[in-house]
């Protein structure tokens, strides 16, 4: 992924984290993330996220295990291996549905385990830049991407009028990584050069 | 802040024409069908009578059991728009009455030879005449009594609560824990009447040869889907009026994963029923579903799944559906032919046989019940303020996000 430079605020409260998200995006500055150590109810839609599409990946994930366990077992009892289990018809379709209903719930949620940690960049042994140590402790953590067409300078005199308790300014990579932290030592000579 | 229903000119015309469709269709069918003095005519008479009034009194008592369990789990969602449970929950005996009328009727009305309720003549079968110990007129009398005024009882006592609750002092919980604890003994009157012995009796007693231990819980799996949805019809009418102002999309849509969720519970009774039986394959459990399947009642047997199980899980799975008022008025409404035609395959194909109708009768007399339903609960409604405005739940109903 790419190496980017970003600029944080920390704030101790929702009233000032509310005040600076609303006014990051309507100056027009990219608003990368915010991190907060609860889920704090309404964020989403002041940080303009849209909805998630975990569920649709869920409704194809089941459609996936239907057709599956449906196309599997009609296949191997009609034509590849037909037996005759008390009299009943090859194709059974009664019988199926209880295989074909666990295979949906099971490729549904294995599917959407999977799906999740993927758009949220969350997997056992995979690394992601912690932009404060106590983003997830007590502090509320705005992060803004300093893009080529930004002001530096302007933009941390905008985020100070907000009033955070502290500012940074971070070269970091912006998306995840499979092995450990000290990957990050190189950032700064890469981008300078 | 009030916000009173005044029952428009238009809703009481519609009701009253709906009635008086009903009544004539009665009328009607009673010319028609007894007249000639012929068992298929005098059973379908009673047939259509004893599913149209089962079936709205069931989505009735629905009303009464949503208040229990709201209650009981302290859900303050429900409050938005309370009254209308309320409502149809305290018009149960309105249901309650005529069906008594209809099924004792049927009991006791019918002469030697009963066509619908064969138990009521055991002699020389001797299947019956061993369940006769529970199967027989005093115990059907018994429980049937029993059922619908507790029904009554409860459905009354509710809403008389609620009301209570609007002169009582300010914050003051006394009404509240009360109606918690009159919430539970609701559910154990539920629980030994509408899941269990009330379907036995009225419904399952039909095919009398034949049982199953899943049948009330089936029967109470649509029953709950279809009051729902009549909550919701009432609910969306009232904001149309411009009433119901603290209701909004957010209750909507917990109303729809509700016809939802528990048309997806409805499928999964009626199957496990079926597959059971059709796995075990014993010819005298299979003979029920054989006369439904394969014979003439094929058609409306595939329909049922098809109304009931693939409309709502497609139509209504997602999340922009069950929030939009077009949707779930459209599934609300063919969810309960759905239920209805479902009650239809419970009750008519035993005695009927393959000569089954659903023509002027049967949907006369369901026009005429849902005139009635319209009439009654509006009447109601229009009594008291529909917020509940000292409901100690009300704030958390405000801000309700499903």
């Amino acid at each position: 992924m790419a190496v980017k430079k970003f600029a944080i605020a920390c704030y101790d409260d929702e009233a000032p984290l509310f005040d600076a998200v609303h006014k990051v995006r309507h100056s027009g500055y990219k608003l990368h993330d915010v991190y907060t150590p609860f889920p704090v109810h309404g964020l989403d839609t002041a940080m303009g996220l849209k909805e998630t599409d975990l569920h649709i990946a869920g409704f194809i994930f089941g459609i996936t295990g239907t057709s599956t366990a449906l196309g599997l077992m009609s296949w191997i009892f009609t034509s590849d291996w037909p037996i005759n289990y008390g009299g009943k018809p090859f194709f059974s379709l009664p019988a199926m549905i209880p295989i074909t209903f666990e295979l949906t719930v099971m490729f549904a949620a294995v599917g959407m385990v999977l799906t999740y940690c993927y758009l949220n960049q969350i997997m056992p042994g995979v690394k992601k830049h912690v932009f404060h140590p106590r983003q997830s402790d007590d502090l509320f953590v705005v992060v803004v991407e300093v893009t080529e067409g930004t002001d530096e300078t302007e933009l941390m005199n905008f985020l100070n009028e907000t009033k955070p308790l502290e500012t940074d300014v971070q070269i970091a990579e912006e998306g995840w990584w499979y092995g450990r932290f000290d990957k990050e030592e190189n950032y700064s000579k890469q981008f300078a050069s | 802040m009030t916000d009173r229903f005044e029952v428009p000119s238009g809703l009481k015309k519609t009701g009253l024409a709906l009635l008086a469709i009903g009544i004539i269709t009665i009328i009607a069918g009673a010319i028609c069908f007894l007249g000639k003095h012929e068992e298929a005519g005098l059973t379908r008479f009673w047939l259509g009578l004893a599913q149209n009034s089962i079936f709205f009194l069931f989505m009735a008592i629905t009303s009464v059991f949503i208040q229990a369990a709201a209650a009981l789990a302290q859900g303050g969602w429900i409050v938005a728009y309370k009254r209308v449970p309320e409502a149809i929950g305290a018009n149960v005996w309105v249901f309650g009455l005529i069906v008594l009328i209809i099924l004792f009727s049927i009991v006791f009305g019918l002469g030697d030879h009963n066509p619908i309720y064969h138990w009521v003549h055991p002699e020389g079968d001797k299947v019956i005449e061993g369940k006769s110990t529970f199967l027989n007129k005093g115990m059907f009398v018994g429980f049937s009594i029993a059922a619908v005024g507790l029904w009554s009882f409860f459905g009354r006592k509710f809403r008389a609560m609620s009301i209570a609750q609007q002169s009582a002092p300010k914050n003051s919980t006394k009404i509240y824990w009360r109606t918690i604890v009159i919430a539970g003994a609701f559910m154990v009157v539920y629980g030994l009447t509408m899941m269990s012995t009330t379907p036995w009796l009225w419904i399952m007693s039909i095919d009398a040869h034949w049982y199953s231990t899943l049948f009330s819980w089936h029967v109470f799996a649509g029953a709950f889907v279809s009051g729902m949805a009549m909550i919701l019809l009432w609910t969306v009418y009232l904001k149309n009026q411009g009433n119901l102002i603290l209701m909004n999309k957010e209750h909507t849509h917990d109303l729809g994963k509700f016809m939802f969720a528990f048309s997806i519970f409805w499928t999964y009774t009626w199957f496990a029923q079926y597959m059971l039986i059709w796995y075990a394959n014993i010819p005298e459990e299979t003979v029920y579903y054989n006369t439904r399947q394969n014979g003439a009642y094929s058609f409306p047997f595939y329909l049922n799944l098809v109304v009931n199980f693939v409309g709502p899980i497609l139509i209504l799975m997602s999340r922009p559906s069950k929030r939009n008022y077009f949707t779930v008025v459209f599934m609300a409404l063919i969810i309960i032919f759905g239920q209805w035609l479902n009650l239809y395959l419970l009750t008519y194909p035993g005695p009927t046989g393959n000569n089954w109708h659903i023509s002027w009768y049967e949907i006369g007399i369901f026009a005429g019940f849902a005139g009635l339903m319209i009439l009654t609960v509006s009447k109601t409604l229009a009594k008291e303020d529909l917020i509940p405005h000292n409901h100690i739940l009300l704030k958390e109903a405000v801000v309700h996000l499903s």
